[in-house]
C-alpha cells in the first residue's frame, strides 16, 4: 500500500507531467486563461488518463511485450516496436468512446467539457503517461495509480496556472512580453516551486 | 507557373523561421522544445527527427488528401505520423542508442507534437505534395532554430560544454567558470523561451499580443495610446 501512496505523490508533485517534463504544454498555455475552463480541461485529462494508462498497460502486457503472445502458443515474438502505434490508437479510440458515453449519459458534463475532449487525443501528456508506464515497466495496479496521479498532477498545474493568469491581467507588462512571454516566465517560476519537492524521498 | 512555385517554396521555407515561427508565434510543439534542450546533442537529433517526420508526413498526407474521408481524417493522419515516428525511433535505436535512451519517450511524443499535426491539418490537406514537403521542412527548421538556441544557452552556461566538448573550464577542474546548475533544471527552459519570445516580439512588434486589460493612468491621461 505504501508503495502505491509514494508512487501517487511522486506522480503528482515530484514528477509533475506539466512542470517537470513539459508535457501537454500547448494546451497548458492555450487553455489556462480562465480557472473554470482550465479546471474542466484538467478533469477531462484526468479521466482520460485514468482509463488509458491501465488499458495500454493491459494491451502491452497481453499482446506486444516480448513473448507476450505465448498464451496463444506463439513464442519468440517481440512486437514492442508497435507500442507507439497501439498507444495512440487506443487513446484515440477511448477518447471517442468516452465522448459518446458522456454525450449519452452525462450531457451536462459533456457540454462542460465540450471541445476539450477531442483535443485530448493530441495532448502529449496522455501519450507520455502511457509511454512512461511502458518505459518504467509498471504492473496493472501501479499503472492505475500512476494514471490517477499523473492526471491529477496535470490538472493541479493547469488550474494553478489559470489562477495566476487571472490575476496577471491586472499587472502592467512590457508590450513584447505580453501574453505568451509572461506565461512562460510564470510557468518557469511555478516549475521552480515544484522543484522544491524533488528532494523528497518516500 | 514555375516562378510562382519558386516564390511559394521560398515563402514556406523562410517564413516559419522568424515571421511565423511555430514555437514563438503559433505556440506549437513546446513540450519537446523544453524537455530535450539541456544538451545540444539531444536537441540536434530531436530537431532533425522532427523536421524529417513533419516533411515526410506532410508530403504523404498531401498526396492522398483527396482520398481521405473528412470524418476520419485525424485517425488517418495519426496513423501516417505514428508509422513515420516508429521508423525514426527504430533508426535511432539502431544507430544512436545512447541518444535514444536520453531522449526516452520524447521521440515517441513526436506523434502528438502539435507542429506535425498542425501542418498536416493546416497546410498539407490543401496543398500539393511538393509544397507541403517544403512547408514541413520550413516549420521543422523554425522549430530547430529555437531548439538549438535554447540548448546552446543551457548547455554552455549549465555545464560549460558544447556538444560535450569543454568550452568554459570549470572551477572544479581548476578553471574559472562556475556552472549555473539552474540551467540544467526544467525552469530555466521556460525562462529562456520566455525571454526569446520577448526578444522576437520587441524586434517584430506586430507579433506582440494586445493586453486584455489596460491599466488606466489617473494622472493627466498619459499612456492613453492603444
Amino acid at each position: 500500500m505504501e508503495a502505491y501512496i509514494s508512487l501517487f505523490i511522486k506522480a503528482v508533485f515530484i514528477e509533475n507531467l506539466a512542470l517537470s517534463f513539459f508535457l501537454g504544454m500547448c494546451t497548458f498555455i492555450a487553455v489556462s486563461k480562465k480557472i473554470s475552463t482550465a479546471m474542466g480541461l484538467g478533469i477531462a485529462v484526468m479521466m482520460v488518463q485514468i482509463i488509458t494508462v491501465p488499458a495500454n498497460n493491459f494491451i502491452y502486457h497481453a499482446l506486444l511485450k516480448e513473448d507476450a503472445l505465448s498464451w496463444m502458443g506463439i513464442k519468440g515474438v517481440d512486437l514492442s516496436f508497435l507500442a507507439l502505434l497501439s498507444c495512440i490508437g487506443v487513446i484515440a479510440a477511448l477518447v471517442q468512446i468516452l465522448e459518446m458515453i458522456l454525450d449519452k449519459f452525462f450531457p451536462a458534463l459533456y457540454h462542460a467539457l465540450g471541445i476539450f475532449l477531442p483535443l485530448i487525443t493530441v495532448n502529449c501528456a496522455i501519450l507520455a503517461g502511457s509511454l512512461f508506464m511502458i518505459e518504467r515497466d509498471y504492473n496493472l495496479p501501479e499503472s492505475v495509480v500512476y494514471g490517477v496521479g499523473s492526471g491529477f498532477g496535470w490538472a493541479l498545474a493547469i488550474t494553478v496556472m489559470a489562477g495566476v493568469r487571472e490575476k496577471l491581467k491586472y499587472s502592467d507588462i512590457p508590450a513584447g512580453l505580453q501574453g505568451l512571454g509572461i506565461t512562460f516566465i510564470t510557468a518557469g517560476l511555478m516549475s521552480l516551486g515544484f522543484m522544491a519537492f524533488s528532494g523528497i524521498q518516500l | 507557373m514555375n516562378e510562382i512555385l519558386n516564390d511559394e517554396t521560398k515563402k514556406v521555407l523562410i517564413e516559419p523561421l522568424v515571421d511565423n515561427n511555430p514555437i514563438t508565434l503559433q505556440v506549437l510543439g513546446i513540450c519537446s522544445a523544453l524537455a530535450v534542450t539541456s544538451q545540444m546533442s539531444t536537441s540536434l537529433i530531436m530537431a532533425l527527427a522532427l523536421t524529417m517526420v513533419t516533411a515526410c508526413s506532410s508530403a504523404a498526407i498531401s498526396a492522398i488528401r483527396n482520398h481521405i474521408p473528412g470524418s476520419i481524417r485525424i485517425i488517418v493522419q495519426m496513423t501516417i505520423i505514428a508509422s513515420l515516428v516508429i521508423v525514426v525511433d527504430q533508426i535511432l535505436k539502431a544507430f544512436a542508442y545512447e541518444i535514444s535512451k536520453q531522449l526516452s519517450v520524447f521521440v515517441g511524443l513526436i506523434i502528438t507534437n502539435c507542429i506535425v499535426m498542425g501542418r498536416a491539418e493546416g497546410y498539407a490537406m490543401k496543398n500539393p505534395p511538393l509544397a507541403s514537403f517544403m512547408d514541413g521542412i520550413g516549420n521543422g527548421l523554425g522549430y530547430s532554430l529555437i531548439l538549438i538556441t535554447v540548448s546552446f544557452i543551457r548547455e554552455s552556461l549549465g555545464s560549460g560544454k558544447l556538444l560535450g566538448i569543454e568550452v568554459f573550464k570549470l572551477t572544479k577542474d581548476g578553471g574559472w567558470y562556475d556552472p549555473n546548475g539552474l540551467m540544467l533544471l526544467p525552469p530555466s527552459a521556460f525562462f529562456i523561451i520566455g525571454l526569446i519570445i520577448w526578444g522576437v516580439r520587441q524586434w517584430k512588434p506586430k507579433q506582440a499580443e494586445t493586453a486584455d486589460f489596460k491599466i488606466m493612468s489617473i494622472a493627466h491621461g498619459e499612456g492613453g495610446h492603444h
